[in-house]
């Protein structure tokens, strides 16, 4: 057979392939390491030079200003209320209205599904002014409800719960029925101890929106004592002269990333997974 | 979309009031954090409203009518639109090339992928930090190379030219990672046996990229560019926190357009008006997309 050199000639492509992505790679790293170091340099050297990827003078002090400053965790502690709370609330309704979608009979279920798609098709620009002005008459901006609650309104979460049940097998409720159990027994005691990986995914993708959510807690939180992490580290950038205090800057920017990039690193698996679960058909 | 599985109940699952109180919390807030609002923005954009001081008069159309005269209005709408031509199909093939490169099994294209997906989980904030200090023109990653070569560092982020490109660049850096996943999700659909059936006919490369694999992955191909129209159209954080719509309102796009008007100058009426052309352009758009790649099933 004439294959054996063909696969000889297609394993060295794949090989040169492989190294050049490899060489990206490390490009598409750069910007990051560059960061980190800066923010393990002292202030003053980086007044001479910004140069270099290695953290030499080597110094902990931008960190330590950073967690005497009461201002960034303070920040961090509302980024962790307002991210938990929407993700935990997401989950609830998300997977209730799934559950209901994929499993029950009602009258205009599809009317409703499809209304509920729809809103797919809304971006945040077109509703965060009437939302503002709600939230302003009700005296409620600047606290971490009015952070949360406009987010829960988001269809995606129903989108995926919806499909992920109605892939699930059902003689496994069929089983339950016969022993007369309720629709909420079923969904508690069937439906999500099934549904972790769905869970654990959508749970994941809504902990990093609400960590990194921008335009909506930039015009509802203004007090800066009420800044989420993500807001905060704009008013810094804006607002610091940044040849001044560069290292403690960057240090800032590393540690409110901390989080989240811990977060993906032990998660990440679930986040190709729930990509294919969300794309598929 | 999940095909007609709508009728598909048992009869002993016949009970609207159960069904409803599941549905109930989700349809309590869609109702009033987003369909009630949605309509309230337009009722608003009809109005001469202030944020402070709390005036309000009902002026019809008006909004509109100095919305199509604007002449900034129609800048933003311009830089926006050069902002998605410039992001949506690099980013799409980007995507697509890095999914295919790092698509298989094995610890290396694992790690690889991680890399790829781990920029988009930091914040509008974060990155915006990282690509200003990247591209500064004094302190910036490029500087020793500037110097190296012996030319004058170019100041990116005000050059009139070069600022909404570098604005492209860090978001195709940040934006990625999604895209890409969506792409390897595709891939590993695609049945093996396709491409072992190639491998017999001793197809090429190149072939088998466009024979087999594009082929299969079409509609994700249209899910992407879909997605990314509608994100790419939000464009804000990047732009305010960069160029702060500069030089010149050469990077001003809609939605900071929208958010001055609101939230700096208290036009909560004009500001509305502006959103909702940004929401039906961006409506616009995507079901032009969607018309084009159901067109191309077709043919």
């Amino acid at each position: 057979m004439s294959t054996a050199r063909r696969t000889g000639s297609t394993r060295t492509a794949d090989l040169i392939l492989l190294g050049l992505t490899v060489a990206f790679a490390i490009l598409w790293m750069i910007p990051v390491v560059w960061v980190v170091t800066m923010s393990l340099k002292p202030n003053d050297e980086l007044m001479r030079s910004t140069a270099g990827f290695i953290p030499y003078p080597f110094t902990i002090d931008n960190y330590v200003s950073l967690l005497k400053l009461a201002t960034v965790p303070r920040w961090l502690m509302h980024s962790f209320v307002v991210a938990i709370s929407m993700t935990a609330l997401v989950l609830i309704v998300s997977s209730m209205a799934g559950y209901a979608f994929a499993r029950l009979q009602f009258p205009f279920k599809r009317t409703l599904f499809l209304i509920v798609l729809a809103g797919l098709m809304v971006p945040e620009q077109a509703v965060f002014i009437p939302l503002f002005t709600m939230f302003a008459d009700w005296g409620m901006h600047n606290t971490h409800a009015a952070l949360v609650a406009p987010r829960l309104a988001v269809p995606i979460g129903v989108f995926l719960m919806t499909q992920f049940f109605r892939a699930v097998p059902r003689e496994l409720e069929e089983a339950a029925e016969l022993d007369h159990a309720s629709h909420f027994t079923i969904f508690w005691r069937i439906m999500l101890p099934l549904s972790v990986p769905a869970l654990t995914t959508l749970g994941l993708f809504t902990f990093i929106f609400a960590w990194n959510d921008f335009l909506w807690p930039l015009v509802s939180a203004t007090k800066a004592d009420m800044f989420t992490v993500t807001v905060g580290l704009a008013s810094i950038q804006s607002n610091f002269a940044f040849s001044e205090g560069l290292g403690s800057v960057m240090a800032s920017a590393v540690f409110a990333s901390l989080p989240i990039v811990i977060l993906f690193l032990i998660f990440q698996r679930f986040i190709v997974a729930g990509v294919a679960m969300g794309a598929g058909k | 979309m999940s095909g007609g599985g709508a009728s598909g109940g048992s009869p002993g699952r016949r009970a609207p009031g159960v069904a409803f109180l599941f549905l109930a919390p989700f349809l309590v807030i869609y109702a009033i954090f987003l369909v009630y609002p949605l309509f309230k923005g337009f009722w608003i954009s009809l109005h001469d409203w202030e944020l402070a001081g709390g005036y309000r008069e009902y002026i019809g159309f008006l909004n509109y009518e100095d919305l199509w005269t604007d002449k900034l209005f129609w800048r933003t709408v311009r830089n926006t639109l050069y902002f998605v031509a410039l992001t949506v199909p690099t980013m799409t093939l980007l995507a697509l090339l890095l999914a295919l490169a790092v698509h298989g099994t094995g610890r290396l294209r694992s790690i690889l992928r991680s890399v790829f997906f781990m920029s988009s989980v930091f914040s509008v904030t974060v990155v915006t930090l990282v690509w200003s200090m990247v591209l500064s023109a004094d302190q910036g990653l490029l500087v020793p190379l500037w110097h190296a070569i012996g030319i004058k560092p170019v100041n990116f982020l005000a050059h009139p030219t070069l600022a909404m490109p570098s604005i492209a660049l860090a978001t195709l850096w940040w934006g990625v990672g999604l895209p890409m996943a969506l792409f390897l999700a595709a891939l590993g659909q695609i049945p093996q046996e396709l491409y072992e059936a190639a491998e017999l006919d001793h197809a090429s490369r190149w072939t088998v990229l466009r024979r087999i694999t594009l082929p299969s992955i079409r509609h994700t191909l249209l899910l992407v560019v879909v997605l990314q129209i509608i994100g790419q159209f939000q464009i804000f954080g990047q732009a305010m926190l960069m160029t702060q719509g500069g030089p010149a309102n050469k990077t001003k796009t809609m939605v900071q357009y929208i958010y001055d008007t609101g939230f700096r100058d208290w036009q909560v009426g004009y500001a509305s008006a502006i959103a909702m052309a940004l929401f039906l352009l961006m409506l616009g758009f995507s079901m032009l997309q969607l018309w084009l790649g159901r067109k191309g099933d077709e043919a």
